[in-house]
């Protein structure tokens, strides 16, 4: 369903690459997580995916289409067969959750009739019947992705693309949306996402495609999320982590003939 | 679907904008009529410029019966004289003289009816009442008063006309009032177009949101940018409409019903010319838009 042969992205000219000879095979009805740190690739892989950019090398085929040979006027209609999420949802805050949802098919042409069958029951699928005509801010982060989803598997596509869906919701929400990303891969779309969240790639036990630095370090079947790097780097002690603090309890002091004993430091005193 | 969903964008697009539509509908509506107003200045001219004026610089008027002038005491020129006319002309003026056309007293007759179809000053005329003459096409136009000197007092021949003299000045003075509409016209078209150019782009920028989602869902280049087109357009052709109704008024009020009455013997534009120039108008309006559309959306709204 989406095949990468060879390829590399590279921006800018002398810039490190984005992604370098990915080769990477996605059957139709698959889920495939793509992990990595950011700036590792994901977006990039997800973006050639949609024909955002062009590969600089190599051949990619999503959904039986050469992508990288496209002429632009084709991209919309190969555009038809993906659905799209994204962290930040994306929908349009003056409008509704029917509308938001219907805009999909409208702007490509769809009929009235269509459009007022397919939006109803996508809506009961993603557990949103009820709310249609909310508006988006009146929505919980996970109602939002649950309707950005209803807006992505409006038109039926082949293949949904989801860059990093549960970035911005709780685990619980998370848990949900998870839920019914899977609902929908069963139902035969080819799922590809792109992901932070340890915890849900571990749970779901499905295939791990991990980037790293714009090359593909792991592909596994069932995987799970992989070694997290730590956030600091592992040090013994050193001598500046030991160095004593100012405001020290001083248990004693010098006895001077003449002077008077001079009061033990306490904490806090200078 | 299409179309209901196109049109609502449009009304939302103008909506949002109104201020940056106004200016657009006012800058077009002034350039336009600039442009109207020359090609009037144009039509004017054309108007007073009979068939010959192009083609020849002197007539040479045969006399008609009952003329007032010695040369014509025999009456109605004969074809005698006539013929004794053009022999000079072929000898004495053969260096001078490029061609020589007779109109018949029935050739001015219907270049007559054609030009005035409802009569001349509310009398119709016959072809009796016209008069014959010879045009001729000077090789060197400067050199009217030769000829003249020796045409005028011959036999048959009641005036000799240099028809350059009466209009010239006027066609020059209407020429340099067209330059100076076309030039008025050519910086206000610049200036249409600049505004169209940001009008469409403060457009696309403040729904940039609902074209990055149509892009995605895979809306066709021409369904993402025809809103944006039809709002530049829209704008541009209201402004076009003005400009016809502003000319349209001005010929009505201060040609017809008031230069007209004040100078009668000439042939001015009418309403009906306006009706000529205004397709036209609309046509330079929608291609501004369309000049303007291409630059900005090619670089907005890319797939």
């Amino acid at each position: 369903m989406i095949r990468f042969e060879n390829v590399s992205k590279v921006y800018t000219r002398g810039a490190r690459p984005a992604l370098e000879d990915v080769s990477v095979d996605v059957q139709r009805g698959e889920f495939v997580f793509l992990v990595g740190a950011s700036g590792s690739g994901k977006s990039t892989f997800l973006s050639l995916v949609l024909r955002e950019h062009r590969p600089t090398r190599g051949r990619i085929y999503v959904a039986g289409r050469d992508v990288a040979r496209l002429s632009s006027w084709r991209v919309p209609k190969l555009r038809r067969e993906l659905g799209v999420v994204f962290q930040d949802f994306r929908l349009l805050q003056n409008k509704t959750v029917y509308e938001n949802v219907a805009f999909a098919l409208k702007v490509i042409g769809k009929p009235r009739s269509v459009v007022r069958d397919a939006v109803p029951e996508i809506l009961d699928m993603v557990g949103l019947s009820g709310k249609e005509k909310r508006m988006p801010t009146e929505l919980s982060g996970g109602e939002q992705q649950r309707a950005a989803i209803a807006r992505a598997i409006v038109n039926r596509p082949q293949i949904l693309l989801a860059d990093e869906p549960t970035g911005n919701l709780d685990p619980t929400t998370s848990l949900g949306i998870m839920r019914l990303l899977d609902r929908i891969n069963s139902t035969g779309t080819t799922v590809v996402m792109a992901t932070h969240d340890d915890e849900i790639v571990n749970e779901m036990r499905r295939r791990v495609v991990e980037l790293s630095d714009g090359v593909v370090v792991r592909d596994e079947a069932s995987g799970v999320y992989g070694e997290r790097e730590s956030i600091l780097p592992e040090v013994g002690r050193s001598t500046v982590l030991d160095t004593p603090a100012r405001g020290v309890r001083r248990l004693s002091a010098i006895r001077r003939p003449g002077h008077e004993p001079a009061r033990a430091f306490t904490h806090g005193e200078a | 679907m299409r179309f209901q969903f196109v049109a609502g964008e449009v009304a939302a697009g103008l909506r949002r904008n109104t201020t940056m539509v106004v200016a657009v509908v006012l800058v077009t509506f002034v350039s336009l009529t600039f442009v109207g107003a020359a090609a009037l200045l144009q039509t004017q001219i054309g108007k007073l410029k009979d068939d010959w004026y192009d083609l020849v610089q002197v007539s040479v008027f045969l006399c008609p019966t009952g003329s007032m002038m010695p040369t014509c005491a025999s009456g109605e020129a004969t074809e005698r004289q006539i013929d004794a006319v053009r022999d000079i002309i072929d000898t004495e003026l053969a260096d001078e003289v490029e061609a020589v056309y007779l109109e018949t007293k029935a050739d001015a007759y219907d270049a007559f009816t054609e030009r005035y179809p409802n009569g001349y000053q509310g009398t119709q005329l016959t072809e009796d009442d016209m008069q014959a003459s010879l045009r001729l096409e000077l090789a060197d136009p400067e050199q009217f008063a030769v000829v003249s000197d020796v045409l005028t007092g011959r036999d048959g021949v009641e005036l000799v006309e240099d028809q350059r003299a009466v209009f010239e000045p006027l066609f020059r003075t209407l020429n340099v009032a067209t330059l100076l509409a076309a030039g008025l016209a050519g910086v206000m078209l610049l200036a249409a177009v600049l505004l169209i150019t940001t009008t469409i782009r403060l457009s696309a920028v403040s729904r940039r949101k609902e074209t990055e989602i149509m892009r995605l869902v895979g809306a066709s280049n021409l369904f993402v940018q025809l809103p944006f087109l039809l709002e530049g357009a829209i704008a541009a052709v209201t402004g076009a409409l003005l400009a016809c109704l502003g000319l349209w008024l001005a010929v009505r009020f201060l040609v017809t019903d008031w230069l007209e009455r004040s100078v009668d013997w000439v042939a001015y534009v009418d309403s009906g010319d306006v009706l000529a120039v205004a397709p036209f108008l609309v046509l330079v309006a929608v291609a501004l838009a369309a000049v303007s559309s291409v630059v900005t959306l090619n670089r907005y709204t890319r797939i």
